[in-house]
């Protein structure tokens, strides 16, 4: 049921909004709303009942393993929800001045500190919202780069063809062609095919390592030399940084540009689907570039480092810092984790998806590069379940939803067929990760046997599979009284 | 350890499963020479009771200042209980809403939030969110390249009297695409951004018209007349609305003959606390006939295999993950949790609740306005009406005058000079429901005095300045 169908004429819930419709008649008629807009008339118990009662058709990390392949489903800890709202924090206007904001800003200059520090990179901007706009930002400045140096007529970005996808269209809304580079069957990048790809025309390449595969790419500095003599910069995509956190640093790697998806790495809750942050950290050649707002330290004070203070900026992201509060989460976790905790993320992340690795190789499932280590994911592929009793990775899926677990990441990365891309991450206890085995192997056992348990799975949630040819065909986008 | 729920026993016996001699061991693919040594740059570990003492200090430290700065954020009441269920780890710790099945809650808000904003805006069509409202108006422009087909010259007409930072924004992020972005200037006398301006644009190949309503110095444009002139010019047209002053004001949709075109702008509004600037979120909305170059996820209505309702992802083609670098945008993460507080707050506050909020506002600002009717040195710059927030001269210099009104508790205002430097010594103040007959005497109280030291300071010795 909708919230617009318990909706009565008349019914409200008061206290919220002022008694009386106060005095507008300096306005000119003809700009005011002739009618109310029409919202659901409902009380307050109504509301909250309703929207409680959704919340329990969702699956969430709170409730549920949640091993989804390159999202870092990890622990959301709730001190970096209570401690970023608090009132202070919340009521705190974004162009109040600076004075105003010393507690806060304390914050996030410290966490610019720590980003650089475990990424490797001289600077850092927070101000990207999520992890996509650290790459638009991340291929702007490579683009602000190139230009600076009057160096204008490169025209390409590389992208290997496991990549996310929002890397080539990130490329393209910063004018650039794609080129994509193969993938070798061990899950590296095809060196050969990349040195005749590089040339005049190379902007730069967006990396990420681990990669999409789940695979360390381990002539990286290969890769950055070939890319580099050409004349292009390295973009490093983030995503994986759970896999190297206190391990690995970007920069280490001859990364000149990175963004790091916050709301992955340093567990900033995914909200049903945002918000996240997507801080970009840069080395020296690419410093002036930085987005603004930053913020900054005089031995003193913080102030914002605005257009002002850095000419060549690519300029403004959003209409403020971008997402303040979730930055405040992030750094909270920072301070719980500390030093010791940063060095032992990547360490659990890996121990645990190497040996989920194991335990599902042991039940007999295909890894998708049975040759290498996990990282902090791997990839199982089902093509021989589908071509034998014709089940798919969304049958799974499927019903993997049945036995109380979320699905992993299915058909994505594209390169690999009817894949299960399975990142456990460090938070989870041994017994879930063996519980999780058990049941694929359930399912597995199902496939064999009575494979229409799959086919027609889940059978056990608010909805069985739904019908998305006609959710695309007759567009229903909004809700109307019959 | 913070968070890692292993214990020595479980450590052995992974360790022993995968056949590795330590977790070492498990980056052996990782060349040696990257591996990192130190973390000097991470402070030691924090129990919770040490985090707790610090974060409550650093939040305390900035005092509890009244604010009277909008642009582009509003403080407005938040129902208690937008936020508690908001918070629901369900909720909160859920990710995008992929595997449909398993996440017909968040789905459900999604529909039902594109349902209120369609009503709000009376549009055809909502996305499920953008990342804030200027990215969201630098998409609406990408949008209107490509929805409007007909014209090829890419060229849009901004007005200066759009949000500074919405158009810093669009022209960050259209940069790299070719599009010119053509400023319109603003009356001097109304504040407003007049048909006569366009006149000289008569004729030429527009792609689309924005229009902000209100616009950033609070003034309320003639929405209906700049709108026919956009489609009598074969312009597109895109609305920059406060979704408060929608549920007040003429909405997008109903805009001069035909309506916007495209509606977009900042839901902070709608139950979103200021927290410095973020987590906010774009809204966007749009005629049927453009969905289809519309960005973001969008969630439609359909049915599973039994004819129950059920709530889906859909349109995805249009997506990064589906069409890469043929996509409307790279948009991937976007703002879902500020949708569900503003879903639970529409549904909580209601329509006419709504009007209420948005007529309170503006009955506030123009109260504090009239308060300085005995002062000649403090006054209204434009003479057109406002929504709830206003430009005020400030008869002495706003760099000595704001400090001093910091000491009185006050945020005064947002200092226009900064952006509008024929503005200088201007005020945009804002004055929503929140605030009291006695915050608004405090103000007005406080403003008198210390302009009144300012000018007589500087009369006394003229050679400060
Ligand atoms: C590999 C990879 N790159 C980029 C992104 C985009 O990040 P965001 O969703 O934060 O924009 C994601 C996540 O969705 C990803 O997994």
């Amino acid at each position: 049921m909708l919230i617009f169908e318990h909706s009565r004429p008349g019914r409200e819930a008061p206290g919220h909004s002022p008694r009386e419709l106060a005095d507008v008649s300096d306005i000119p008629a003809g700009l005011l709303r002739e009618d109310v807009p029409g919202l659901p008339e409902v009380s307050e118990l109504q509301a909250v009942r309703h929207y409680t009662r959704l919340s329990q058709k969702n699956f969430s990390i709170d409730t549920q393993f949640y091993p989804l392949g390159s999202c870092t489903m990890k622990y959301n800890p709730r001190a970096c929800n209570t401690y970023a709202m608090l009132p202070g924090f919340l009521a705190r206007h974004p162009l109040a001045p600076a004075s105003n904001g010393q507690g806060f800003l304390a914050c996030m200059y410290e966490l610019q500190e720590m980003l650089k520090d475990v990424t490797g990179m001289k600077a850092v901007s927070l101000t990207p919202a999520a992890g996509a706009q650290g790459e638009f930002t991340g291929v702007a400045m490579i683009r602000a780069y190139h230009d600076a140096r009057g160096d204008s007529e490169r025209s390409e970005i590389l992208v290997p063809d496991a990549a996310h996808g929002t890397n080539p269209a990130t490329a393209t809304m910063c004018g650039y062609k794609v080129r994509e580079i193969p993938t070798l069957k061990d899950g590296d990048v095809d060196l050969e095919a990349l040195k005749q790809a590089v040339g005049p025309q190379t902007a730069g390449i967006m990396l990420t390592n681990p990669s999409t595969l789940g695979v360390f790419e381990r002539r990286i500095q290969e890769i950055a030399r070939i890319v580099h003599e050409a004349g292009g910069l390295l973009y490093y995509d983030g995503a994986n940084l759970n896999a190297i956190l206190g391990k690995v640093r970007p920069g280490v790697m001859g990364f000149d540009v990175i963004h790091m998806n916050l709301h992955k790495t340093f567990s900033t809750p995914h909200g049903g689907g945002g918000p996240g942050a997507g801080p970009v950290g840069v080395s020296e050649r690419l410093e002036p570039f930085l987005p603004v707002p930053m913020v900054g330290h005089d031995g003193e004070r913080y102030h914002w480092i605005t257009e002002k203070d850095r000419p060549q900026s690519i300029g403004r992201l959003s209409a403020f810092m971008g997402n303040a509060g979730v930055l405040l989460r992030a750094y909270i976790y920072a301070r719980l984790l500390g030093r010791e905790g940063m060095h032992r993320v990547a360490d659990f992340a890996t121990l645990n998806a190497n040996y989920l690795m194991v335990k599902l190789r042991e039940a007999g499932f295909d890894l998708a590069f049975p040759g290498r280590r996990a990282t902090h994911e791997f990839i199982v592929t089902l093509k021989r379940q589908k071509k034998e009793l014709d089940v798919t990775a969304m049958d799974f899926a499927k019903r993997l939803l049945d036995y109380g677990y979320h699905a992993p990441t299915t058909y994505f990365p594209l390169l690999v067929p009817e894949c299960l891309l399975i990142e456990p991450t460090e938070t989870e206890a041994r017994e879930e990760l063996d519980g999780f085995v058990e049941a694929m192997v359930k399912i597995q056992e199902e496939a064999e046997t009575n494979a229409e348990v799959l086919k027609e799975a889940p059978h056990t949630q608010p909805v069985r599979r739904l019908d998305d040819v006609r959710a695309a065909r007759e567009l229903d986008l909004a809700w109307m009284e019959n | 350890m913070p968070f890692i729920p292993h214990t020595e026993d479980d450590i052995r016996a992974m360790l022993e499963a995968i056949g590795a001699d330590s977790i070492e061991a498990l980056f052996d693919e990782i060349p040696a020479d990257l591996r990192i040594k130190h973390l000097d740059g991470v402070p030691e570990t924090m129990s919770e009771p040490e985090l707790a003492r610090l974060m409550l200090e650093r939040a305390e430290q900035d005092g509890r200042p009244l604010n009277f700065i909008g642009a582009g954020a509003y403080e407005h009441h938040i129902p208690a209980a937008v936020w508690e269920i908001t918070t629901r780890g369900e909720f909160y710790s859920a990710y995008t809403p992929y595997q449909a099945e398993a996440s017909q809650g968040t789905l459900q808000v999604i529909y039902e939030y594109q349902t209120m904003m369609t009503r709000l805006m009376a549009m055809d069509a909502s996305n499920a969110s953008l990342y804030d409202g200027a990215s969201a108006l630098a998409e609406a422009v990408l949008m209107a390249v490509r929805a409007n087909r007909k014209s090829k010259s890419r060229k849009v007409l901004m007005p200066v009297a759009v949000h500074p930072a919405y158009r810093a924004t669009t022209r960050t992020i259209v940069d790299n695409q070719d599009i010119n972005l053509v400023e319109v200037p603003y009356d001097p006398a109304g504040g407003h951004t007049p048909v006569e301006a366009l006149k000289q644009y008569e004729g030429e190949d527009i792609t689309a018209l924005v229009i902000s309503q209100p616009n950033f110095f609070g003034i309320l444009e003639d929405v209906d007349a700049l709108t026919d002139w956009a489609h009598a010019n074969g312009a597109l047209v895109i609305a920059v609305a406060n979704p408060m002053a929608a549920a007040l004001l003429t909405p997008p949709g109903r805009w001069g003959e035909q309506g916007a075109d495209i509606a977009c702008g900042e839901g902070q509004p709608l139950g979103v606390p200021l927290s410095s600037g973020g987590p906010y979120y774009g809204y966007m909305c749009c005629r049927k006939e453009h969905v289809r170059q519309m960005q973001g996820r969008i969630v439609g209505r359909t049915v599973d295999r039994d004819g129950r309702t059920g709530y889906t992802l859909t349109l995805q083609a249009r997506e990064q993950h589906i069409r890469r670098s043929k996509a409307t945008s790279n948009i991937c993460t976007n703002q879902g949790l500020l949708v569900t507080a503003s879903t639970i707050f529409m549904a909580i506050v209601g329509g006419a609740g709504l009007q209420r909020i948005a007529a309170a506002s503006h009955a506030n600002t123009r109260a504090l306005v009239e308060r300085f009717r005995d002062n000649p040195a403090i006054g209204p710059v434009f003479d057109r009406p406002c929504f709830h927030e206003c430009v005020l001269k400030v008869g002495a210099p706003l760099n000595t005058v704001l400090p001093a009104l910091a000491g009185d508790n006050l945020i005064a205002g947002y200092d226009l000079g900064q952006d509008y430097p024929e503005l200088e010594d201007c005020l945009l103040v804002c004055a929503t429901e929140t605030k009291t007959e006695q915050d608004l005497d405090h103000y007005v109280e406080a403003m008198n005095r210390v302009v009144g030291d300012a000018t007589a300071g500087r009369t006394a010795k003229p050679k400060m300045a």
